[in-house]
């Protein structure tokens, strides 16, 4: 699951003088008919730069928020859930593995990628530096932001790269069931005992802003944003995204009798738009810079187990390794 | 039909799958490769849904529904073999019990798909099949790193000779082998580690790993009579500690 937010490089004024204009104006036409662009295609520098940023992104958001939720396989209760959730953040883990090859395609290895993100390097999606606390906080993901990712995804998958357009219409579909899931476990703790009640209430008072934050600040179209849209790299705005979960969710929400801690909620019936508090931006700098509740925690997971696991990646390189046949 | 027998097996089947399959799904987000977190992955929910239906045929017998039995019993009351209990360790260990525990249930279930008890033997098929790709699994990666490098053809070995008495420790007797080979519900736990042995020497001699001598092994047995290591009882505790807020509670 991802987000919006995407921190795109800011733009030489000389990126694009470098390039064949012959080319460029090929490369835009196609992208004009809606053709896809694949990777053995001509494609200009900068194209490659963003995409293999915004894709790196995803993979390391993937593998990143399989860890929030997967503290919780061990502890979900009774057998349903159990089974559910580790299906759940397998198929996250293998989003990851189906994006890194995607990024993969315009040449930047997985292991290289890996090392950017122990090393602070990438960055991934800001909502999984938020800890999980309780069992409610972890339906709350499966449910939210895994529509929040939707949503962005769904416009990204019109993008025009080929390959991560590809894995992403196949992301969404496996998405979906996360979503029904997730609501399914909010259902049953929104309208159960007390004890649940609360727990459910809790997470949503404990999550709202960090799913606020999701789509990444209000982004006026920008000289930057402008050609990477052009280029169908960035395929709607945060705003646009942000409008599109709130129409869709909040209804939901309010109708199971949960609140909102955002007194300033409400859709404007003249505009059809809605209306809320801004979320502390400053709060999202800092925790997008590396100061949040769990930046640490997660590289250091993930560095543990690249460490952990190097001896097993170099054995398979070993000349003596034996080759065994893939099954499938 | 012996019931008591019966039931004796299927509970220390079932405890056995949602041991190991819980042990397995602890690998999730943290696999040497993305590839094997998704592979543990997979191994995890087949095993805990292999013993959520063992648990239901308990259930048809008698006992409580699946949930209160897997998430509201104490380590005491577990008959898993202590080898599904232990921590993950590095790769190897893990590979090595997922090796060496996966190749005796191949054998396990193959027999009971004749058992006698037929709602047994009609899961036993369904399980075999299953579990013929965990063990293909374990194969491919016992062969690929079993002669690969230095490092990792003494890991091996040192967590095969650690793991080797715990193994022994699958084919403890019940107190019920003979009534249940004389009713033909399974075939009993001798012939399993016979074949078992057999299978795994055989395997080991396409690598550089040696077979330790089992005969001067000596198991390590009490799993299948509520005897355990110190790790059960904190695996169960936090396997249930969302459920046991409110064991009536829909979740």
């Amino acid at each position: 699951m991802y987000g919006g937010g995407n921190s795109f490089e800011a733009m030489k004024a000389t990126a694009l003088t470098d390039e064949d204009p012959i080319k460029l104006a090929e490369f835009e036409a196609r992208i004009d008919r809606g053709e896809k662009i694949e990777p053995s295609d001509w494609m200009p520098q900068l194209y490659r730069k963003q995409l293999t940023r915004m894709i790196e992104q995803h993979a390391h958001s993937e593998i990143i928020g399989a860890l929030p939720e997967g503290t919780w396989i061990t502890r979900a209760p009774g057998f349903k859930r159990k089974l559910a959730l580790m299906a759940k953040v397998q198929d996250e883990v293998g989003h990851a593995q189906l994006l890194y090859s995607a990024a993969e395609t315009l040449g930047k290895p997985r292991e290289e990628m890996i090392t950017d993100l122990i090393n602070g390097k990438s960055k991934y999606s800001n909502i999984f530096n938020y800890p999980a606390f309780t069992w409610a906080d972890s339906c709350f993901i499966s449910w939210l932001v895994d529509a929040g990712a939707i949503v962005n995804q769904i416009a990204n998958s019109k993008g025009s790269y080929g390959p991560y357009c590809r894995a992403l219409e196949r992301i969404c579909a496996e998405e979906s069931f996360h979503l029904k899931y997730g609501h399914h476990c909010v259902i049953h703790l929104a309208t159960g005992t007390k004890v649940q009640r609360e727990m459910m209430q809790e997470a949503f008072n404990r999550w709202w802003t960090p799913m606020m934050h999701f789509f990444g600040p209000s982004d006026k179209i920008s000289v930057h944003s402008e050609i990477l849209m052009r280029w169908k790299v960035k395929m709607s705005s945060n705003d646009e995204c942000r409008q599109q979960f709130l129409d869709m969710y909040v209804p939901k929400i309010w109708e199971l009798g949960l609140t909102l801690p955002d007194e300033n909620l409400r859709k404007d019936p003249e505009t059809g738009e809605w209306q809320f508090t801004e979320p502390d931006w400053e709060e999202f700098k800092r925790v997008i810079n590396g100061d949040g509740p769990c930046n640490k925690e997660r590289l250091a997971v993930r560095r543990v187990a690249e460490e952990r696991g190097a001896w097993v990646r170099q054995a398979l390189l070993a000349p003596k390794a034996k080759y065994v046949a893939p099954l499938a | 039909m012996n019931t008591e027998a019966l039931k004796d097996l299927l509970y220390k089947m079932a405890d056995d799958q949602l041991i190991l399959g819980h042990r397995n799904s602890e690998w999730t987000g943290f696999g040497p490769l993305l590839e094997e977190d998704i592979a543990f992955s997979s191994m995890a929910q087949d095993k805990v849904g292999q013993s959520w239906q063992i648990y239901k045929l308990l259930h048809e017998l008698g006992e409580s529904e699946p949930d209160m039995v897997a998430f509201m019993r104490n380590a005491d009351q577990f008959h898993n073999c202590q080898l599904v209990e232990l921590p993950n360790g590095e790769y190897d260990f893990s590979l090595i019990r997922h090796f060496l525990f996966d190749m005796a249930e191949q054998i396990r279930f193959t027999h009971l798909a004749s058992s006698s008890y037929e709602p047994l033997a009609l899961l036993a098929k369904k399980i075999k099949g299953e579990i013929k790709y965990h063990t293909m699994h374990a194969k491919i990666w016992m062969k690929q790193l079993g002669s690969a490098t230095e490092e990792s053809v003494s890991r091996l070995q040192n967590s095969l000779e650690e793991a080797m008495p715990y193994a022994l420790g699958i084919f403890e007797p019940s107190k019920f082998e003979a009534e249940l080979i004389k009713e033909n519900i399974f075939c009993g736990e001798a012939v399993i580690k016979e074949e078992w042995t057999e299978q795994i020497t055989a395997i080991l001699k396409e690598t550089s790993l040696k077979m330790p001598d089992i005969n001067s092994v000596q198991p390590i047995y009490g799993g299948r009579y509520g005897q355990h290591t110190d790790n059960l009882q904190p695996l169960l505790d936090e396997m249930s500690e969302v459920f046991n807020l409110d064991p009536t509670a829909d979740w």
